[in-house]
């Protein structure tokens, strides 16, 4: 990866159509890596979610059009929430095929141009529609249900979820691209509306309009354009059954540094655990020859739409071992060591998990959300977090090796990459 | 019609600075937009957002998962198995996600556990009118995957238990959805 760019992400942008926003992206990628000229791009790979929230079919080209990128190769990747994750990897396999030299990924999500309640209707027909839709489809019921069989297999508590939303939002008070950017307590977040039990309001990602780009290229040519190109050196894809209903109670898919003897009785994954998230956490682990995640990378930028989900994919991506998520958050090892959170936290920092604020602070335009987190980790791996959001409090000293987590449906796709330091 | 005051709690004035009007998407029909002279002004226009509607109505087949909704339509919940490897599906399924091979299929115990569950005080624009409703995952003996339904005869989720006994009802005028089938905690 040899840049990025994220267009501010916000509530509503009546004021810009999704090519306009695209272009904002796309046109900050291109000023910050001043040798990469746009005849040098070879094509690209476009990232949205749900017609429904465009009401246009084909709108991949349409923003390839705008960008001034035909007749180049372009196609558009979709897998619900890990739709940008799906599509940074699509931009990875492009490039490491051969077939391109360099390109670029792009992606937006236009969800203001519906209702709230509206926009949860479009995203709950990403859950199967004979079956799961007219019984209450509700992605945030669906979560409340894994996170309460969670709690009861784990122990997990609700106050350890809110941590996470502490965390996410405080964090995301120095970053200027986040949409809520707030100091909150446990008891705020418990104390906001139940929207479905047991998940408040600020247990939840909200909607967005919002657009971002990655560009990548072939090691050759990433050097040529940068002196600090960020390299790919891991990529996982998992998938799981559409219905919850559905997931396999069997044995656990043990990460390198698990025995089977750790989960005697647990029934796997269930609907508590995301089969996916491990498929491709260890496929990506070893590709980039990680054996001991917690002390092999130095950060993790990860799909928290909901504070439990953030949970539930520590234990996937074996930063602890499942049932361990609640104690691990509570414990402070994914809290950044440079920022007080008003909390007392026994370790501080162990590996900072979503910097930037995640999906919960951040914001979640789908298409644009697994680009963001790419965009994020590069500057943290570049150490450039100064330069772009403007203040230095979220750099981390050590950024070598980050891990991006995009996440579909009830954990149906799910994306992990490891990007560390080329140079 | 004005509510009834309680005249306990006159006594301190309730004001609430946050106070909102919900938002509707009703509308005017506008005959005239503005127009400035100068074009160089147009990019400072504010932007125009018009409503759409947006009506389908799909014919849509339930395929080889039709006899399941004929089931529910007679009372009888229906599964599927699988012939060749016996993994049995409350959900149905025609082909065994594990061997591939066609199942067959079978009646469910109209008696089952909560396995897990949630009480959702907001839900999609098609169910908001329902809030607050259960949603439990049943489990049933000898059948290895979970159903998906709506649970009533309870408040909140205090009165919900993983691990519950809930028993399957059935709405008499068929809807032909998954909900004509609902659960009920047993006595």
């Amino acid at each position: 990866m040899v840049s990025g760019g994220v267009s501010k992400f916000e509530k509503a942008r009546p004021d810009a159509t999704f090519q306009k926003m695209v272009k904002e992206a796309f046109d900050y990628t291109m000023g910050d890596i001043p040798r990469l000229k746009p005849a040098m791009i070879d094509g690209s790979v476009a990232s949205y979610f749900s017609d429904h929230f465009t009401r246009q079919l084909m709108a991949g080209i349409m923003a390839t059009d705008y960008l001034g990128l035909c007749p180049k190769p372009n196609k558009r990747i979709e897998g619900g929430g890990a739709t940008g994750g799906l599509c940074f990897q699509g931009a990875w396999e492009a490039v490491a095929s051969g077939r391109m030299d360099v390109c670029l990924a792009f992606g937006f999500e236009t969800m203001s141009h519906v209702q709230t309640w509206k926009g949860n209707e479009f995203i709950a027909l990403a859950s199967d529609v004979n079956f799961d839709y007219p019984v209450g489809g509700f992605y945030s019921g669906y979560y409340a249900m894994m996170v309460n069989r969670h709690m009861h297999e784990f122990g997990t508590t609700v106050e350890q979820l809110a941590m996470v939303s502490v965390k996410n939002h405080m964090n995301a008070y120095d970053n200027p691209y986040a949409q809520k950017r707030k100091r909150l307590t446990i008891q705020d977040v418990r104390n906001s509306e139940m929207v479905a039990y047991p998940l408040t309001l600020l247990d939840i990602c909200v909607m967005s309009d919002g657009a971002a780009a990655c560009v990548l290229a072939s090691e050759e040519m990433a050097f040529k354009l940068t002196d600090r190109p960020v390299k790919i050196t891991g990529v996982g894809t998992g998938t799981d059954m559409m219905r919850m209903s559905d997931r396999p109670h069997g044995e656990v898919i043990l990460a390198p540094n698990e025995k089977k003897s750790d989960y005697k009785n647990l029934k796997y994954p269930g609907v508590h655990s995301f089969r996916a998230g491990r498929s491709a956490g260890l496929q990506a682990y070893k590709m980039a020859g990680i054996t001991d995640p917690l002390r092999q990378i130095d950060f993790v930028e990860l799909h928290d739409a909901y504070t439990s989900s953030e949970i539930q994919t520590y234990e996937d991506l074996a930063l602890c071992k499942y049932g361990e998520g609640g104690k691990f958050v509570e414990e402070g090892h994914p809290f950044m060591p440079q920022i007080d959170y008003g909390l007392k936290l026994k370790t501080k920092g162990t590996i900072p998990v979503n910097p930037s604020g995640g999906l919960i602070a951040c914001g979640h335009p789908v298409g644009a959300t697994g680009l963001m987190q790419a965009v994020f980790a590069f500057w943290q791996i570049q150490g450039t977090i100064k330069k772009h959001y403007g203040s230095g409090e979220l750099q981390l000293k050590k950024a070598n090796r980050g891990l991006i987590h995009s996440h579909a449906g009830t954990g149906t796709y799910v994306t992990v990459s490891i990007m560390e330091r080329g140079w | 019609m004005a509510k009834k005051i309680d005249s306990k709690t006159m006594s301190s004035p309730r004001r609430n600075p946050a106070a909102k009007l919900d938002e509707v998407m009703t509308g005017t029909t506008v005959f005239n937009i503005p127009f400035p002279k100068d074009l160089n002004t147009l990019k400072s226009m504010s932007p125009i957002v018009i409503k759409h509607p947006y009506f389908v109505e799909y014919v849509h087949s339930y395929g080889q998962d039709s006899p399941f909704f004929a089931g529910l339509a007679n009372k009888k919940l229906l599964g599927t198995r699988c012939g060749k490897c016996n993994y049995t599906y409350a959900t149905p399924r025609m082909h065994c996600t594990k061997c591939g091979k066609e199942t067959k299929w079978v009646e469910l115990p109209q008696e089952g556990r909560v396995h897990t569950f949630t009480t959702c005080y907001y839900g999609s624009e098609e169910f908001l009118k329902d809030t607050p409703f259960h949603l439990v995952l049943v489990e049933f003996d000898g059948v290895d995957t979970l159903f998906l339904a709506r649970l009533i005869g309870v408040e909140g989720p205090e009165d919900i238990t993983i691990g519950m006994k809930v028993r399957a009802k059935f709405r008499r005028n068929s809807q032909l959805k998954p909900t004509d089938v609902y659960f009920v905690p047993v006595a």
